[in-house]
Formats: structure tokens, sequence, C-alpha cells
């Protein structure tokens, strides 16, 4: 059945553009790697010619009628109106055509909400615009940015294979195990989509939804963001890459331990040139979305950071605006997003940075004991 | 004057799809940054869907239903008068927002919070008093409709007398009554959220997201019928005009446009699908958007079974008729498909959204408005159009449109999210085609102004019954209409 509709699928394309038939110019979903994604594509596939054969009769009495019918042929008007039988016909013959949709659609649908028993739970954040996914049963977690250079983006380098779609920390899933994503959102709505997966949910702030999946073939599958959240909408792809259980077991490992060295920083003794160096790179993948690589911001949503109050200002101000953030703007807590050595580096990079000569700078340890006042 | 407003703002929405689509046309940022596309696409929407498409059709109501039923005027000149002046008020402060420092709405016509309120910019307040101040004018314009269908009928018309526009106008006129108020609630619930600190829709106050959504739809998905119903009407007047043969099941047409604006009530939550609804909930709504194709589909063979055996011409209004049926079915096609809930999963917030509701809106709303300009025009007027640049105009229009949307039901399959300002590469080569058959679309439009223009300047001079099939009270009458028709209500048996 997949088989065979992908080849009527090709062919249709085919057949609408005989010279332009090329991978690029796909014109179907594609099965996806699934038991949902494949169990929706038949679903597609059916209710696709269910149409085309409705099409073809309507259409085709229409352009009988516009053919043979024509005044300048010398038709007369025939004088019927209404003709109860056919009227409850077509009525009828619709209505058991959508019963009989609705059937094998019903049970997909109930299958897409079964997510009970499942071997891994992954909790995935939305954040403008970025997405952070946590392994809640063990115990760590990170933020996956869009690494897609901005000079491809402005057209001043050529474009990679995977522009756009393409992320620093992929989310790891294993091969053969039922994943259920916890999914949620920290300021506005996302939706976190993988077409290969069949899995499409909206992430809302406040609301925990849950989907599962469970692939059987290992690789790489990217997907987007499908609800606009602003600005950088069209910038915060998902990866997600299914590999063999053995694999995923290593990297959970290295995992944890990265995570236990990330904590040993917040006591290390830091000099002033490691924290610039440290928070020229934190503040390009955690700020400059909105604040901008050069700080001047996209004003009045995302205020400049060179020569600004807060940058140049009072220490403990700024210490505060970063960690607990502003209400009631885009400004986020970033004090549960990033480790405190991030913290410091970033904060001590914005008071010395594009002519912000403070000269003063913030250890991880005073960041620490500042979130621990709290 | 209404006409001419909604001609105006189409051609404004319009200027923004082309910089939509050129930003579009290749991969990578060019034109636009992402911050001014999101405004473009908002704007876009509210333009074409408040500006264009609703004061068009009053327009068409204003000036055809009182000759339609052997009325004089509308019933309410006053009202209707402010009616109309509050449009340009509301668009003045809408496109203000433009200019003012934070750019215009940026969050979709479709405003979710928290994206709007929170996350907003500053002008989102002004946007809201520009909603409340069209709505005002909506729900006034739907009274007047109303008062003249139900008490200036002449004589011996009774309501299953009533042509089909008419029928279709007073449906959609109880629509708009049933859910301006409601969308003019939700905005003010953001009023109060974005000024006054209360929480409807903020999580972090005890809120809730999804209510937004919630309210916003029940609202929506009977707007989409208010923008389509009067176009079926339409559509139902020229098919039978041109296959000179009476409308195929005329009580079955106006059963089904009831049901079809019943069931508009009950199928909100299809554009949710993906907000986690209980499975029940979902089912609930599957089913009852499903229900929706079986009145919509009476329509479709109705006017099929309407040409059959007649004796058919092909002016203007009868090609825009004909391609307003097919091509509005396929828009339905696509709708039957996005009403599966499983599939929906797939397709929700993809350009096969887009390539579905442009299809339904364009040839549905745009087509039926153009018909209904060139079957009337003649006597509006009193001169006939040119039917070498008319037909022009269709042909460029039909083929434009379609090599505009039909590749987004591929791009949408293939994966593209909607509203984003760059693609993956993958994506490059349809929209190109895309754009390219946008900026065709967009270019001809400028040909129906000059037909326009021309034909009310003068011309070869229309007899009362231009079209010899025509039928209807508003065919009695010279062409031009007299100021004040109908003074004494003629007979209708």
């Amino acid at each position: 059945m997949r088989v065979h509709a992908q080849r009527v699928g090709a062919l249709t394309g085919g057949l609408l553009f005989p010279a332009l038939s090329m991978a690029d110019w796909t014109v179907n979903m594609t099965p996806g790697v699934t038991g949902t994604s494949n169990d929706i594509f038949n679903l597609h596939m059916t209710i696709f010619w269910i149409c085309v054969a409705i099409g073809a009769v309507v259409f085709g009495i229409m352009f009988w009628s516009i053919f043979a019918h024509r005044k300048s042929q010398g038709a007369k008007p025939a004088n019927f109106h209404e003709n109860t039988l056919v009227e409850v016909l077509w009525t009828l013959i619709p209505l058991v055509i959508l019963i009989i949709m609705a059937i094998p659609a019903t049970a997909t649908l109930i299958d897409m909400y079964d997510t009970t028993e499942s071997d891994i739970d992954i909790k995935v954040t939305g954040y403008q615009w970025k997405w952070q996914y946590e392994y809640i049963n063990e115990d760590f977690g990170y933020f996956s940015n869009l690494t897609t250079p901005s000079d491809q983006i402005r057209k001043r380098q050529t474009k990679g294979e995977n522009y756009l779609l393409e992320v620093d920390n992929p989310m790891v899933i294993p091969v053969g195990k039922k994943v259920r994503f916890l999914l949620t959102a920290n300021d506005v709505i996302h939706s976190w989509w993988v077409p290969d997966f069949g899995v499409k949910k909206d992430a809302i702030p406040g609301f925990i939804n849950e989907a599962w999946t469970r692939v059987d073939k290992p690789g790489t599958y990217r997907g987007q963001c499908t609800e606009l959240c602003g600005k950088d909408h069209g910038f915060m792809p998902v990866v997600v890459k299914a590999v063999p259980e053995e694999e995923y077991n290593t990297w959970v490992a290295d995992q944890k331990a990265a995570a236990e060295k990330e904590r040993e920083l917040t006591q290390k003794d830091w000099t002033m040139d490691e924290l610039m160096e440290r928070g020229e790179k934190a503040y390009a993948t955690a700020c400059a979305a909105c604040h901008q690589v050069n700080g001047n911001g996209v004003p009045p949503a995302f205020p400049a950071l060179r020569g600004s109050a807060i940058a140049t200002g009072d220490m403990a101000a700024h210490i505060d605006v970063v960690v607990n953030g502003v209400s009631g703007t885009a400004m986020q807590a970033f004090g549960g997003q990033l480790n405190e050595a991030d913290l410091a580096a970033i904060i001590t990079y914005e008071r010395n940075a594009w002519g912000n000569n403070m000269g003063d700078m913030v250890t991880p340890k005073e960041i620490f004991d500042y979130k621990n006042q709290q | 004057m209404y006409l001419i407003f909604s001609f105006a703002m189409f051609l404004l929405g319009g200027t923004m799809a082309m910089v939509i689509r050129a930003e579009l046309f290749q991969p990578g940022l060019q034109i636009v940054q992402p911050e001014f596309f999101n405004q473009m696409t908002t704007m876009h929407g509210l333009i074409m869907v408040f500006g264009a498409v609703m004061p068009a059709f009053v327009g068409l109501a204003n000036w055809m239903i009182p000759l339609m039923i052997g009325a004089p005027d509308m019933a309410l000149p006053r009202m209707n008068n402010w009616s109309f002046w509050l449009l340009p008020c509301a668009f003045l402060i809408l496109v203000s927002t433009l200019f003012m420092e934070g750019g215009a709405p940026n969050f979709g016509w479709t405003f979710y919070a928290p994206l709007s309120t929170t996350y907003g910019p500053p002008s989102t307040t002004f946007f809201i008093f520009a909603i409340h101040i069209m709505g005002v004018s909506s729900i006034m314009g739907a009274i007047n409709v109303i008062a003249t269908v139900l008490n200036m009928r002449a004589p011996g018309m009774t309501l299953m007398k009533m042509p089909m526009f008419v029928w279709t106008w007073l449906i959609t006129a109880f629509l708009l009554i049933a859910v301006m108020p409601v969308l003019a609630g939700v905005v003010t619930m953001m009023l109060m959220d974005i000024n006054f600190g209360t929480s409807f829709f903020n999580a972090a106050g005890g809120g809730d997201p999804v209510l937004f959504q919630h309210v916003f739809w029940f609202f929506g998905h009977p707007e989409v019928y208010i923008m389509i119903l009067p176009a079926f009407g339409a559509i139902s007047q020229i098919i039978p005009a041109f296959s000179r043969k009476r409308l195929f099941g005329y009580a079955s047409m106006v059963y089904a446009t009831g049901a079809i604006a019943l069931l508009s009530f009950l199928v909100w939550a299809h554009h949710m699908f993906t907000v986690g609804v209980p499975v029940a909930g979902q089912l609930f709504f599957m089913y009852a958007t499903l229900l929706i194709a079986v009145p919509t589909g009476v329509k479709v063979f109705n006017w099929v079974a309407t040409m059959f055996r007649g004796a058919l011409t092909f002016e203007a209004p009868m090609l825009f008729a004909i391609a307003f049926v097919i091509l509005f079915s396929i828009g339905g096609f696509s709708g039957l498909m996005l009403a599966i809930a499983p599939a929906d999963f797939q397709y929700h917030d993809t350009y096969f959204v887009v390539a579905h509701f442009h299809y339904v809106l364009v040839p549905g709303a745009i087509f039926g408005i153009f018909a209904s300009a060139y079957f009337w025009l003649p006597k509006w007027t009193g001169h006939m159009y040119d039917e070498t640049l008319a037909k022009t105009h269709f042909w460029l229009s039909f083929v434009g449109m379609n090599l505009a949307f039909f590749p987004m039901h591929f791009l949408g399959l293939a994966g593209m999210p909607r509203r984003i300002p760059d693609y993956a590469l993958q994506f490059a080569d349809f929209n190109m085609v895309s754009s390219i058959g946008a900026f065709m679309f967009g270019a001809t439009q400028l040909l129906f102004l000059l037909i326009v223009v021309k034909c009310a300047r003068g011309g070869e001079k229309a007899p009362a019954k231009p079209w010899e099939g025509a039928e209807g009270l508003e065919w009695e009458i010279p062409s031009p209409a007299p100021y004040h028709t109908f003074a004494t209500p003629p007979d209708v048996k």
C-alpha cells in the first residue's frame, strides 16, 4: 500500500510537471519512520483518492455540461429544477463515505493518545527561540540552538545542506523504545514537530502536553517549530537523533558526567580573561538573538545593551535582571536556564564589551550565593 | 462607498502579500527582517478579512438587497452611514500602527495569547481598539440587513421566494450578530491583560492561554462562513442566469445554507487539534467537521445540476462563477483532509493549511465578489463593461491564482511550516513558482480597476435586463437603477 501510494504520488507529480520531476519537487507527504506516521500517511492517501474520485465525477458532469450544453451549439434549456430522490441520494452517499473515513481515523487517533507504558520520558520546553530537552529520569538536560551561521542566512555565504535545520545539541533517543514527550513552554506557545515521526504537539506555557513515538530506524530526523512564536519563529528547528540502544546508554553516561563537570565550574577561580572568553560564546547562544551580537538590540522590544543603564550601572541590579528576568517583557529569567559559570561570564562580558568599560567582574561563586539567598 | 473602500483595502492587503512572496522568492533573508515579515503576514490577514472581503459583501448587500426585494432603500439609512464611516476610522488606526515605535501587530491575524498580550508590541492596544470599531460597524451592517429583509419585502414575496443572495445574507447577518460580540469579548480580555493587570490568558497568574484559542475560534469559524455564504448566494444567482435554467433545488439550497451556519458553531476546535484537547473532544470536533461536507456538497451538486442540460454562455460573471465552483471544491477537499484529526497533526500550521484557506477565500470570496461585480455593473452604471478586458482579467487571475496557491499544497506536505520568513533549501523551487504566480495575480487586479473605471465613465448603454437568462426584480427597473426604486411596491406572484 505504502510503496504503491508513493509511486502513484510520484507519478502524479511527474504528470503535472513532466520536465521537472526530480527530488526537490516533492509533492507528497512522506510516510515517515514510525507506526503512527505510516497510519497517518495511509489515511492521507485514502482521503486523497476519495476526494479525487468525487472530484472526477462532479467535475466530469460539469465539463460535460459546459461542453455539450453550450448555447452556441444550439442547446435548449431543459426545465427541471427539483428531484427529491436525487437530492436525498446526494445527501446520504457523502454521509456514508464520511462514516467510512471516520472509522480508521478514530482508531489512529486513539492510538496516538495512548501515552502509557513509556520507556523514556523527555521534557521538551519551548523558549523564544530554542528548545530545552530534559531527560527527567536521568537528571540532566540541555538547550538545542540553531547553528546555521548568520552569514548563510544573510546571503554572504553559500548555504549548507541542512540550512536552517541544524542544531548544536540534537535530542538523542534509542531505537525500538517508546519515548514519551512532555511538552511545555516558558514564554509563548510553540509547537514541536518531527514530520517523520508523525508527532506534532503544541508546547503551551502553564500546561503539559503529552505525545509519544517509537522509532525503529536509526537516523537523524529534522523538523521545525510550527506555532508562530515571534521574531525568530522560523529559526528554531527540531533535530532528533535515533541511535542503537548501547550508543544511547554511553551517551547518557557522558551527559551525566558532563553535567557534573559543569557544576564543578562554579567552584573554580576565574580570571577576567577567562570570563570574557566564555562570556562571548555564551552571549552568542543565549542573548544575541534578541540583543544582537553588537549589543545594539532591536528597540523597543529588545533594548540595546551598549551603554545601557543596566549594563553600565549597579552590579546587583544587572545580576537581578539576568537571573530573574523582567516580568511583563520578553526578558526571560536565565537563572534556571544557564549554569553559574555562564551567567557570571555573560554578565561580565556585557559590562566590558562594545565600549562598556566598567572593568569589574562577577564570579560564578558570587552568582551561586546570590541565587541561594533568594 | 463600501465597494470602493474594500477595493482600496484589497490593493493594500495585496501589496503586503507581494512583500511576503518577494521575501519568500528565495531562501535566505533578502528584503525584509523577520520582525517586519511577521507584521506583514498579520496585517495582510487582518486587512483582507476585515477590510476587503467583509465590507465588499456589505456593499453588495446595501446595493442589491433593496433592488432584489422591491424596497426603496435599506431600512436604516442613518445607521448605514455610521457603520460605513466607522470603517475608515478603524483602518486608519490599524494601518497607523505600522509607523509606531515597535511596529505593527506581529502575532498573526489569529493573535494567539500570550504572544499578543505579554509579548505583544506596544501598538497592540490600538489594534484592539480598531477591532472593536470594526465589530461595531459589522454588527450595525448586519442589523440593517435583517431589518430590511424582514420588513421591507414587496407584497407577495414570501421568505421562500426570496432570491438566494438575500437568503444567504440574512443567514450571514445572524452569524455576524452572534459572533462579533465574542470577538469583542476576546480582545477586551486582551486589553485587560495588557493594561489592567488581569490574567485571563497568563498562566503565571492562573489564566489559560488555551482559553484564548477556544474563544477566538468560536468567533473564527463562523467568521469564515460569514465570508463565504454571501458568495454562495451570488453564485446561485449567476449560474442559473447564464445557464438559462432555474436554480436546481432552491429549497435544499436554503436548508443547506442554514445547516452550514448552525454547524459552524460546533466545529471551532478543529483549528486546535494539536493543542492537547482530550481525545473525546477531538473525536467530537472531527465528526462535526466532517458533517459540514454534507450540506456543502449539496450546494455544489445543485450548481452542477443547474448547469446540466442548460443553455450555457460564458460571459465574465459566468467564468468567475464556474471557477468558483471548481476551485472552491478543491479547497473543500483539502478541508475534508484537514478534518481528519490524525492527518491534521501532519498538516496543521504548514503551507497545506495556507493553500487550503486561500483556495476557499480567493476563488471563493474574491471570485464571488468579482462575479457579482461584473454581473451587476451594468445595473449600477448603466453601461456594459468591456467584455474582452474582463475575460482577460479572468484568465490572468485564474492562472495566477492557481500558480500561486497550488504549489503551497506540496510545500505543506513536504513539511514547510507557515509564517516563516526563511526556509530550508528543499522548499526553494515551489516557493519561487508560488511567488511568480502571486505577482501575476496581484498585477492583474489593476486591470479590474481599469475595467470598472472605464465602465463607469461610459460605454455601450445597458438595457434594463442585460443578461438573457437573469431573473429577479432588480432587472425590471431601468439601468442605472434610479435613486429610491420601488416607491410603490411591485407585486410578486
